[in-house]
């Protein structure tokens, strides 16, 4: 009996281990093509050359609805280029540019990649993609003495947005020399239409001279461990995207911009003055942040930054890390053409003087001297200090607030001879404002004083009560009457006289 | 690495064999110059956190071979002649700026250093003077001296007249050998051509350089595992890169070779 049930259980077992052995051979077998996400099975049609791209172009969609196999023939350059105005640096590049050409693939595509270091470099390199997935990145079976190449295939499971760079020893001065780009990994779907999609890519650089030193500059190995780096880059240049090499829009468009961060050492603060990003797939990942002013942008990372444009303009992209901005160098420009959309950006509609808290009291005295005015019985006092007030929003700034004007430029009203000699004159000068040689105290001006028409009767009245009791000046003080008096003369162009 | 070329390498012993019996005294002219056995703290030893290295005396060429000494070579060795020599020993950019393969080209001198010369080739090459390629350990020892001190690694100026090389690409033709010679009596150490060392392929535990982390990899590769500990070393340490980066039949335009033979006349 015993014997019977354990060969019955035997069965069992043999028949439960048939069935389970083959379902887990079937499994297996669709595992090799479905299980892994974003593998799509074997490539299919014919294999296709990746169309490669310098900055800050991008290569067009793939427009692809299935996997297939892409040839990608990348070259490593070492080359001299300008990396300021009148300073150049020996860069090695990924295709001849930094950051090195964009490559675009679709999620499920085979990619057969060949580097190619050529025969003119001095050094051996590789590739380290972050799209791959593999040990190294690609970096061990990439590895290429100058004048051969090497190839390697994988398969691009996740897709985003990738930073790919050298990874040979020393891996920082490699990268810190440009040898980095980016790697876009199609969604299956594509991305959604825009108007234009730009490659901008920030990194640093640390040369022995200094910001803007002319001449060959070599890379300096202690600022690149110490992280003081020379240069905060957009595109391996200072200029290299503005002037004329300025992004370019038109108003009432969809921009897209690819933006990595090679480094080495730094981490960029990505902002574009003037815009708000409307969507930004942060760290190139799958999530969308909307409404974003400043995305941070790791050292090896990417993101995917998205806005509509309004309002023509100049639109400058920045590291908000700001003085690596306006020291460093990390500073592009968008162009956006246009008509003007006032609804959305005025533009400037007011520019006056403002004097801020400090002007609170003293402008209760203009308005006392304003309301005395009008009931008549303004004093003379009541003038200076509305005048005083007046004189510091108008006056001061080029007379200066102590009257004593600047030497050779503007002319002295502090003792000044030519208010002494004619006190009223000074009436029109404010009026219709003087031009041409003059001499002062016994000093010689020959500039421009504008009119000062836009000030009232009771303004130009009270400033020059000011002026004749300030400094040395001889007294006594001027009407609203008298200056509505000069202001209704036909205007005989003041010349300087003496 | 090690077993693949290993095992093409013992091939290449029996061809050299027979090299070697035909030439022995026929280049007497070539100056080696004596090195004194000494220590030498190398950049694999301290990233290994290993002692200073022992180097015994050994006899260095005062110079990388030339293309007039390998012109010469061939001549009377016609199995290392281009198109001759098989392609396991020499890749197909072997020789290839030659005219033909017993002529330089046009614009090549003799007496600028032969690059595009294989691992094999420059092996043979030594043999048929009596000779092998150096150590790394040896050539890094001679390489670290300066004019005037035998150890001038400490010296920024040192450092950067390697890095200025280093940041120059190789499309310029190449100067003559010669100038200046170091404490040894060595000339064009640095600044010329990179050289190829006997042990080449020893000197990185893998390809990928940031694979470092595994203790292990120390004990049994030696000098293996490079890092940046020291950031003064990372001008020889590319150099090492430089060697990691090939196998022993590559050739490249900047790569030549000199010879190191045991000490015997050049006694001091």
């Amino acid at each position: 009996m015993k014997r019977t049930i354990k060969t019955f259980g035997q069965v069992v077992t043999a028949v439960l281990v048939l069935v389970l052995g083959s379902l887990i051979a079937m499994e297996s077998a669709v595992a090799a093509s479905t299980k892994v996400p974003g593998d799509f099975g074997p490539p299919r049609g014919k294999p296709i050359q990746a169309v490669l791209t310098s900055p800050p172009n991008v290569p067009p969609a793939t427009n692809r609805n299935y996997p297939a196999k892409v040839i990608v023939e990348l070259e490593v350059i070492e080359k001299e280029m300008p990396i300021s105005e009148g300073v150049s640096y020996m860069f090695w590049t990924f295709g001849g540019t930094v950051p090195g050409s964009f490559i675009r693939v679709r999620q499920g595509d085979t990619v057969e990649f060949h580097l190619k270091n050529h025969p003119s470099s001095k050094m051996p390199h590789n590739i380290d993609l972050h799209g791959v997935t593999g040990p190294g990145g690609g970096a061990a079976s990439s590895f290429t003495a100058p004048g051969h190449r090497s190839q390697f295939t994988f398969k691009a499971l996740n897709e985003g947005i990738y930073v790919y760079h050298c990874a040979t020893a020393p891996v920082g001065m490699h990268v810190a020399n440009g040898m980095y780009g980016l790697i876009l990994v199609e969604p299956p779907g594509g991305l959604p239409k825009v108007d234009h999609e730009f490659y901008v890519m920030q990194g640093d650089f640390y040369t022995t001279g200094k910001y803007r030193e002319k001449g060959l500059q070599p890379f300096d190995m202690e600022k690149a461990i110490d992280e003081r780096p020379t240069y905060v880059l957009f595109n391996g240049a200072e200029g290299s995207l503005t002037g004329d090499k300025a992004l370019l829009a038109k108003t009432n468009q969809n921009v897209r911009m690819f933006v990595g961060n090679g480094g080495p050492n730094l981490v960029s603060s990505f902002h574009v003055i003037g815009e708000i990003f409307d969507k930004v797939s942060y760290e190139g990942g799958s999530n969308v942040q909307r409404n974003v002013q400043t995305t941070l942008i790791p050292a090896g990372g990417a993101a995917m930054v998205e806005f509509h444009t309004e309002v023509p303009g100049s639109y400058v992209l920045v590291d908000h890390s700001i003085f690596r901005a306006f020291n460093k160098g990390a500073l592009a420009i968008l162009k956006v053409d246009g008509p003007e959309n006032k609804a959305i950006y005025s533009g400037k509609e007011l520019d006056s003087v403002y004097l801020g808290d400090r002007a609170e009291p003293n402008l209760n005295a203009v308005t006392a001297a304003t309301k005395a005015a009008a009931s008549g019985t303004l004093t003379q006092q009541e003038q200076i200090d509305a005048g005083k007030v007046l004189f510091t929003g108008t006056c001061s700034v080029c007379h200066q607030a102590n009257g004593e004007g600047l030497a050779s430029v503007f002319p002295p009203l502090a003792k000044s001879d030519y208010i002494a000699k004619d006190v009223k004159r000074i009436i029109g000068t404010v009026l219709h404002g003087l031009t041409g040689k003059l001499t002062v105290n016994g000093k010689e001006y020959n500039s421009v004083m504008p009119p000062m028409n836009q000030l009232n009767d009771d303004e130009v009245a009270n400033i020059l009560s000011y002026v004749l009791n300030s400094w040395g000046n001889p007294g006594g003080r001027i009407t609203a009457d008298e200056v509505k008096k000069v202001r209704a003369q036909p205007v005989t162009a003041q010349k300087a006289e003496h | 690495m090690f077993v693949s070329s290993g095992s093409v390498r013992h091939a290449a012993w029996m061809m050299l064999l027979i090299g070697t019996m035909q030439a022995l005294s026929t280049h007497a002219a070539v100056e080696y110059v004596a090195i004194p056995p000494g220590k030498l703290a190398s950049v694999l030893a301290s990233d290994a956190d290993t002692g200073p290295a022992v180097i015994p005396a050994f006899a260095m060429r005062a110079m990388p071979v030339t293309n007039g000494e390998y012109l010469a070579f061939v001549k009377s060795h016609r199995e290392w002649q281009r198109g001759k020599a098989p392609s396991s020993f020499a890749d197909g950019t072997y020789l290839h700026s030659w005219r033909s393969s017993l002529a330089l080209n046009v614009g090549m001198s003799a007496d600028q250093p032969v690059t595009n010369v294989s691992w094999f080739a420059a092996e043979a090459f030594c043999e048929n003077e009596g000779a092998r390629l150096p150590t790394w350990l040896e050539w890094e020892h001679v390489a670290a001296a300066d004019e005037k001190v035998f150890d001038a690694r400490s010296n920024p100026a040192w450092r950067a007249r390697i890095l200025s090389w280093y940041s120059q690409t190789s499309s310029a033709p190449l100067a003559p050998v010669g100038g200046e010679a170091n404490a040894y009596g060595v000339r064009n150490m640095h600044g010329l051509v990179w050289e190829w060392v006997d042990d080449f392929n020893a000197l990185l535990v893998s390809v990928d350089s940031r694979n470092q982390g595994d203790p292990d990899k120390l004990q049994f590769c030696g000098a293996g595992a490079i890092s940046l500990k020291d950031r003064d070393n990372y001008a020889v340490l590319m150099r090492i890169a430089l060697l990691s980066s090939l196998s022993a039949t590559s050739t490249t335009n900047n790569l030549g070779f000199r010879c190191v033979r045991p000490m015997t006349a050049e006694k001091k």
